[in-house]
């Protein structure tokens, strides 16, 4: 068996997980893997994240986005209500929506001027009746039936999140009671945004969705988290998911390992040496009750929102084949921020997005994996740390999370467990 | 050096010496001397045109001290893990803004090529640098620089100023 997926019944070639689990590699370069994952999981039933509520607070706000490569447009109509289209004329399929973000009474497509408001609905079509008797429209055609195609869409906390599909749960019920609270810990109060950065990483996007499901690499990888405390996996803190093991938020407590740190010794990432010159870059502030001071929390398929000292971020995956993806991190603060706080916001933005200095090496990461599976698609990773299965741990040992993704991975793509 | 001695041409020409020796500085990877073009009290910032035109604060770098650039490179030399690669600046279109009270605000483009092991060359980043120079003993230095790039989708991650 060469090939990962099967093209006469569409069935995925996979290993049965051991102690470990084990994921082929053909997973993250096959073309027609990709194909199926727009449609079962991007355009299937699952809810993807696609901005900000801070990001459209005016009616007649928009923003252009994606739901992995299908593009979308998400606005702020006149009564407030928030709306996801699909950015394609219903005339002859052009993008309607060309810029990134701004405000406009409705939406127009360029190519034959039809214009649409701004929940998506067709409000004029030009020389519908024909110039003169001559042209026009045919006899059946109803303005009612050419609207924008519109997805189902719902907010958690200050998070938008749109689906293509009419059977899957609502939205809260598919984040699930733990997910929905560490995102409303985070948003207790109005937000504001600091602005975007976007990375384009040589790599597929499950990569990136196993890197922030990892607490194993973490303090291995990022010499930051290490040496300055940010995260060790000898502090305290854990992996939980949602029931079906699609999400997962990975919580650490700086502080909590003084004393404890003895299997850092002789590691790369751990270097007593290194010291800043100017140390305002981690002069922090305590900012929840808990001691939590970091959050890495993962949505399926396409979200992150992570707390890491006092940076605020979302991260949104975007699919450009199964060998890219688009992170786009959206920086945010409170409204009810002081000045100081603004200031170490800004400050500690250097920690994160395609610059960061811990996160600059999940790219990286993501990338070295992608060069080196590009043969071989019937080999498969071992991920066993933690024991190897999907479960919720209090400690950072773990890659429970990453096995927890491949579980439900497989099971919204149809895979058959143990098929080959 | 004093500033409102100098000609319109001679002012010119000390700026571009300095901009020219600056981009040298980071091609040649003599990054252990980058933080000394700026004064100590200084701004040095790479922002994304998308969010400076918003008037958003969101930086890929921002370092408001020598100290912090000199972090930057520590971290960059023992600390952070990348591609191995080389930067080439190509800089034009340097503009002396004004010259008041001292200090020098001049604009001008660049562009960044990124070469890495496979030998490949790429238009890496394109942007504009804003500047402020004073003079600072007998040269010149960067009070505030500040790079707005256009291109905004940043290839795979950046490590090394620009």
């Amino acid at each position: 068996m060469n090939a990962v997926i099967d093209t006469t019944n569409g069935s995925l070639y996979w290993p049965i997980d051991d102690e470990a689990g084990h994921v082929p590699y053909g997973v993250f370069t096959d073309a027609r893997i990709y194909e199926v994952e727009q449609e079962r999981i991007f355009r299937g039933d699952n809810w993807s994240f696609v901005g900000l509520t801070a990001e459209l607070p005016d009616p007649g706000d928009f923003k252009a986005t994606y739901i992995g490569d299908t593009p979308v447009i998400v606005t702020r109509d006149r009564e407030g209500g928030i709306n996801v289209m699909t950015n394609r004329c219903a005339h002859r399929g052009a993008l309607v929506c060309r810029s990134a973000r701004g405000n406009i009474d409705e939406l127009e497509c360029v190519y034959h001027q039809w214009k649409y408001d701004m929940q998506g609905k067709l409000i004029g079509v030009p020389f519908r009746r024909g110039l003169g008797g001559r042209g026009g429209m045919p006899e059946g055609f109803r303005m009612e039936q050419h609207g924008l195609d519109r997805l189902r869409v719902d907010t958690v906390g200050h998070l938008i999140f749109a689906t293509f599909s009419d059977k899957v749960e609502p939205l809260r019920d598919y984040l699930g009671a733990v997910i929905v609270n560490h995102i409303e810990r985070i948003c207790h109060s109005p937000i504001r945004v600091l602005g975007d950065e976007r990375q384009l990483v040589q790599g597929n996007w499950k990569l990136y969705a196993e890197n922030t499901r990892d607490p194993y690499h973490a303090s291995l990888l990022h010499l930051f988290h290490t040496t300055f405390g940010l995260y060790r996996s000898t502090q305290k803190g854990g992996s939980w998911m949602d029931d079906k093991k699609r999400h997962t938020v990975l919580t650490a407590s700086q502080g909590t390992d003084e004393g404890k740190m003895e299997g850092y010794d002789g590691l790369r990432t751990f270097n007593a040496e290194f010291t800043l010159k100017d140390p305002s870059l981690l002069a922090g502030r305590k900012e929840f009750d808990d001691g939590v001071t970091l959050v890495i929390l993962t949505t399926f398929p396409n979200l992150v929102l992570q707390q890491i000292a006092n940076t605020l971020a979302v991260r949104q995956t975007v699919t450009k084949g199964p060998g890219q993806f688009e992170l786009v991190w959206t920086q945010f603060g409170y409204e009810e921020d002081d000045e100081e706080m603004q200031k170490i916001r800004n400050k500690q933005g250097n920690l994160i997005g395609p610059a960061g200095l811990i996160s600059m090496e999940d790219g990286e990461a993501v990338e070295i994996v992608h060069e080196a599976i590009i043969r071989d698609q019937e080999e498969a990773s071992y991920i066993g740390m933690g024991g190897g299965k999907a479960e919720d741990t209090e400690h950072l040992v773990t890659e429970s999370a990453v096995i927890g993704f491949w579980q439900y991975y497989r099971e919204t793509m149809q895979v058959d467990a143990g098929a080959s | 050096m004093e500033l409102n001695k100098l000609s319109a041409m001679e002012l010119q020409y000390h700026v571009e010496q300095l901009q020219g020796r600056y981009v040298e500085c980071i091609d040649d990877d003599r990054l252990e001397q980058w933080p000394e073009f700026f004064v100590e009290d200084c701004m040095y910032k790479i922002i994304s045109r998308e969010n400076h035109e918003r008037g958003l604060p969101a930086a890929a770098i921002f370092c408001d001290s020598r100290g912090m650039l000199v972090d930057r490179i520590v971290s960059l030399r023992n600390a952070n893990v990348y591609a191995e690669h080389n930067y080439r600046h190509v800089l034009s279109n340097v503009l002396i803004q004004g010259l008041n009270e001292s200090v020098i605000s001049v604009q001008s483009n660049y562009l960044v090529l990124q070469t890495k092991t496979d030998g490949a060359t790429e238009i890496y980043n394109a942007g504009k640098y804003m500047d402020k120079i004073v003079a600072d003993g007998d040269g010149l230095r960067f009070k505030e620089k500040i790079a707005i790039f256009d291109t905004h989708q940043i290839k795979s991650l950046l490590v090394t100023p620009i």
